[in-house]
């Protein structure tokens, strides 16, 4: 990748990295979001859901400002977090990844909610009578048949995180090396004279991407349809 | 012994149940489909739960509503061969197995070579759950279930699901089942004929209700029994043990007192059998018949006559320890003036007649 220069190296390697953490720590809490609102019936559920999707139907902007509000140095969570952990959110990768989290995350549960809507529940009355308790059932029958959804989701995620602009640069800026992701370094290409031939390249880059992680995802799917026969 | 009196209400629908099974043994829960007979078989397993009621297995209480007792599905030990199989489609047959294996108690009932050996399949270890053929399916299901070490098996009507030639292909497999195996056994069905193949026991279900219910033989009297399985099914089932085979190809068999024909090949002498005497072929005389084809005459005494349908009677004849019905017309009852203490003989082909192990 000679061709790249070293700043859009820079903002590849740093949209790679703020989208892996924003799967990886959104993922267990997916998960688990999917199945309360597949598998419990309980006070305020259709509330959660709408929560969920909110992020779908919001402008960016106003996620990012919500995230600014809340998770900003002088928020309530923000300076919770950084008194107890030191875990600083604006201006930081860590900031661009939640934010790409938020945004991705009704995609993601809505993926997992329908692989697991599919998964036969007879099949986990069929293990307790085996011997199997919840968690076990959980980990041994549930998670395994909700595996092409759980990788559906992760991918389709991945990708928007990569892509995510309105909200990142709302709520952590755009500062290079640190949130000067793929989109919000195009835009600054765009904004500098003789900024074209980055910005093609850039997009060239993030379209390559986007394809790859749809083509990833159709075999992994087509993997796991054909080793369970369907 | 499997005690159950459970009742259970679902809208309209009422179940309540009773019955009580001796262990060892396979009982039938047998009725139309629609009666509750899978409903009862899933509270037994746990997987539902009961308004109020008791179950106990061997004096150990799985379920008892007033004492506030209910063990959960996972810890009560029961086998479950479901209808539609529900193997796990993520894992091979071996996996499947071996996941009921790992769950199981220390103390084994079955070893895994056992149920394999019983079950045919060493063929199928290898392959993945949607290679297998309908009743390979079911087959795997049923050994899952015993490797579980179950100290109850239930069966959700496991044959209904296929068509006839792959039913008699798990059939034997049932029986052996039932015969080498000393695991009690609570088998749904609405196929009468595969209550007389494995059933020792039987319970009558109707729209909720458990009607009637005892041993094999005993039940096959009971005229309940006529409405679930129509007219021309219904006939006295006894059990006796072959004789030997005469130079003509007929086997004996000692039944009670008499003895009965039966056209059957390779059947040892002491063998266990029973057969169905079927009402509708059995000819009622009230003299000694001679210069016939027919194999059996059975002298016996009509115990009682009763009323079948607007054009025929049942009657129910002593042969000597066991009781048999037979079915005529209005008009030959009243010919031949037939009337409880009246004796008669009762005639049935050898070759309408068929003799299957127990």
């Amino acid at each position: 990748m000679t061709w790249l220069s070293p700043s859009e190296l820079e903002a590849l390697h740093l949209s790679l990295s703020v989208a892996t953490r924003s799967v990886l720590c959104s993922l267990p809490l997916a998960i688990a979001v999917a199945w309360l609102l597949t598998r419990r019936r309980f006070l305020g559920r259709t509330l959660l859901d709408a929560f969920v999707h909110l992020p779908l139907v919001l402008p960016p902007v106003v996620v990012g400002y919500l995230l600014l509000v809340l998770f900003g140095t002088r928020g309530p969570i923000g300076s919770w977090l950084q008194r107890s952990a030191g875990i600083e959110l604006v201006f930081t990768r860590n900031g661009a990844a939640l934010a790409t989290a938020v945004m991705a995350f009704p995609l993601m549960v809505r993926a997992m909610r329908i692989s697991l809507e599919n998964v036969d529940r007879g099949l986990e009355e069929a293990a307790r009578t085996l011997g199997a308790a919840a968690l076990d059932r959980f980990a041994t029958i549930t998670l395994p048949l909700m595996l092409p959804g759980i990788l559906a989701g992760a991918i389709t995620a991945f990708s928007a995180a990569l892509g995510e602009f309105g909200a990142v640069i709302t709520f952590v800026s755009n500062v290079p090396g640190e949130t000067r992701t793929l989109p919000l370094a195009l835009y600054s290409a765009l904004q500098t004279p003789n900024g074209d031939a980055a910005a093609a390249r850039l997009a060239a880059m993030s379209l390559v991407l986007g394809l790859g992680g749809l083509l990833l995802s159709e075999w992994f799917a087509r993997r796991v349809r054909r080793l369970l026969g369907r | 012994m499997l005690e159950v009196e459970v009742k259970k209400r679902r809208g309209a629908f009422m179940l309540d149940a009773q019955f009580e099974l001796p262990t060892p043994g396979v009982v039938t829960l047998f009725g139309r489909s629609g009666c509750g007979k899978s409903t009862l078989v899933s509270i037994i397993a746990g997987l539902l739960q009961a308004d109020t009621g008791r179950i106990a297995l061997d004096g150990m209480t799985l379920l008892d509503t007033q004492a506030g007792i209910d063990i959960p599905v996972e810890k009560r030990r029961i086998g479950y061969v479901f209808q539609e199989a529900r193997l796990f489609p993520h894992l091979s047959v071996l996996s499947n197995l071996r996941y009921a294996a790992r769950r199981a108690p220390a103390k084994r009932v079955v070893s895994f070579d056992e149920v394999a050996a019983l079950l045919d399949l060493g063929q199928l270890l290898r392959r993945r759950v949607h290679q297998l053929s309908g009743g390979e399916r079911q087959r795997v299901a049923i050994g899952r279930a015993l490797l579980s070490q179950p100290s109850l098996l239930l069966l959700d009507e496991p044959l209904a699901a296929l068509d006839t030639a792959r039913r008699e292909e798990v059939l034997p497999y049932l029986e052996s089942l039932r015969d080498r195996l000393a695991i009690p056994m609570v088998y749904v069905s609405h196929n009468y004929d595969e209550v007389l193949r494995l059933a020792t026991y039987l319970v009558l279900m109707e729209s909720g209700k458990t009607i009637a219910q005892g041993g094999l033989g005993e039940m096959s009297l009971n005229p309940d029994l006529r409405s679930i399985i129509g007219a021309d099914a219904v006939g006295a089932i006894l059990e006796g043990s072959a004789l030997g085979t005469d130079s003509s190809g007929l086997t004996r068999i000692r039944v009670g007192t008499g003895e009965l024909k039966v056209q059957a090949a390779n059947i040892a002498a002491g063998a266990k059998l029973r057969v169905q005497l079927l009402a509708r072929d059995l000819i009622v005389a009230t003299e000694m018949p001679r210069a016939l084809s027919v194999r059996n005459c059975l002298a016996g005494t009509v115990v009682a006559v009763s009323n079948d349908d607007s054009d025929s009677d049942l009657i129910r004849i002593d042969i000597g320890g066991n009781d048999i019905i037979a079915r005529v017309t209005k008009a030959a009852t009243r010919e031949l003036a037939l009337r409880s203490g009246l004796p008669v003989w009762a005639l049935v082909k050898a070759v309408s007649l068929r003799a299957r192990a127990i």
